[in-house]
């Protein structure tokens, strides 16, 4: 089927296979931070946002983003860099596969919840899984960066 | 493994029902898509239903309102549902995975699909609810998850009706974002009790005597004793049937303690 997709701004229309998921198109066209993990709805590894909602690309039918705003890390790279030097300098980011996941997770809940309880943001980001460790640096990372606001700095959105 | 033949969003709920009943085999309404890897379909015909305006939550006719495409996360965000019956819809379904899977999962998806593991339809069931459906009209959600499941119609709206009764939820998980093991709802309205277990594995039910025992005063303990004994339990990796039975009586009696507390207050 064909459809029109906006992944960061840019436009796609492109003939698409019925069953294909958005994971697959944003991987064909480039997109590689988006990663797959599970590939059934477990990980939050594939976590993009589509009309600024976060969701699980590996599950959302790409047929269903048709005339839809996509964005992946790719298209808030500054913010997410500002948020990853955070993550570095806790030493959570690990092998980093899982990353870029968490931190579209992590934006979406700083643009959704105004100053979160820490149960807040454990019940947000729940569902993106890491592996290599507990989550304690990637807490102190997001305590830090919460507590710092850079994006008000950085006139972010 | 799945394979969709055609991809189809119709205009009208008429053409929806007719794309479906083209062949009923064949064809499938899409709900979340969350669990759709983990079966094995051709799917001849996908009905997307998203472009029919079924994700609005209203408040309509002395009832809540919740179509079929409102996401899970909807549930825990909407002033309208947060406000209603002690918040327990958009609690029971807080520990489902994480918001990105939330938004995905959708209240038409949860129910209709009659899932044993949902928290949805365990709390829906404590509320009285009704589903509405495209052929079947209005019905009680009670005998709709006691009906098999038959791929034939099209789950429009849930409605609960909007008449203040107090509800508490809950459940346990052995990690989160599991399934629940086992999970518990009871609502009260005016000294009249409802009392629902979800997770048993199998579908939510109602648990009758345990609600009769709320409503002769027999006390929040009893209740859970009355759950525990009146409805069956089932073994699968999270759980046993004894633990899940145990599990019943402890978690009627707090939910229904819960639910008193909020009433004093």
């Amino acid at each position: 089927m064909k459809v029109k997709i906006t992944v960061n701004g840019m436009l796609y229309n492109k003939h698409i296979p019925n069953d294909m998921m958005l994971l697959e198109f944003l991987r064909k066209y480039g997109y590689v931070s988006v990663k797959r993990g599970c590939d059934t709805s477990n990980c939050g590894l594939c976590t993009v946002w589509v009309e600024g909602k976060p969701v699980l690309s590996c599950s959302y039918p790409a047929a269903r983003a048709d005339g839809l705003n996509v964005t992946t890390l790719e298209g808030v790279k500054e913010e997410a860099a500002s948020f990853g030097r955070y993550m570095t300098a806790q030493g959570a980011e690990q092998c980093g596969y899982c990353s870029p996941g968490f931190i579209m997770a992590v934006l979406a809940m700083r643009r959704e919840l105004t100053d979160p309880t820490e149960e807040e943001i454990s019940n947000y980001l729940a569902g993106n899984l890491c592996r290599c460790s507990g989550y304690a640096g990637q807490t102190r990372a997001l305590r830090a960066w919460l507590n710092d606001k850079p994006w008000e700095k950085e006139g972010q959105a | 493994m799945y394979t969709i033949k055609s991809y189809v969003f119709p205009e009208t709920l008429a053409e929806a029902d007719e794309l479906l009943h083209r062949d009923i085999r064949a064809a499938a309404v899409l709900g979340g898509c969350c669990w759709l890897k983990l079966g094995c379909r051709r799917i001849s015909r996908a009905i997307d239903l998203t472009r029919l305006s079924l994700d609005q939550i209203e408040v309509k006719d002395g009832c809540l309102e919740l179509g079929a495409c409102v996401t899970l996360h909807q549930l825990e965000t909407h002033p309208a549902v947060t406000s209603r019956f002690d918040g327990i819809l958009g609690e029971s379904v807080s520990h489902i995975v994480g918001v990105p899977f939330r938004n995905c999962a959708t209240v038409g998806g949860s129910v209709f699909s009659r899932f044993g593991f949902s928290d949805l339809t365990c709390a829906l069931l404590a509320l009285d609810a009704t589903v509405v459906l495209y052929r079947g009209g209005e019905i009680p959600l009670d005998r709709f998850m006691a009906s098999p499941i038959a791929f034939d119609d099209i789950l429009l709206k849930v409605r609960i009706r909007d008449d203040g009764r107090q509800a508490a939820y809950q459940s346990v998980r052995r990690s989160t974002t599991d399934f629940p093991t086992l999970a518990a709802a009871v609502s009260c309205l005016n000294g009249q009790w409802t009392v629902s277990v979800g997770a048993r594995p199998a579908r939510a039910v109602r648990a009758e005597g345990a609600a009769a025992c709320l409503n002769e005063g027999k006390g929040a303990a009893a209740a859970g004793q009355a759950a525990a004994e009146e409805l069956t339990y089932g073994t699968d990796l999270r759980a046993g049937a004894d633990y899940r039975k145990k599990l019943a009586a402890v978690l009627v009696r707090r939910a229904a303690e819960q639910c008193m507390e909020e009433n004093k207050g």
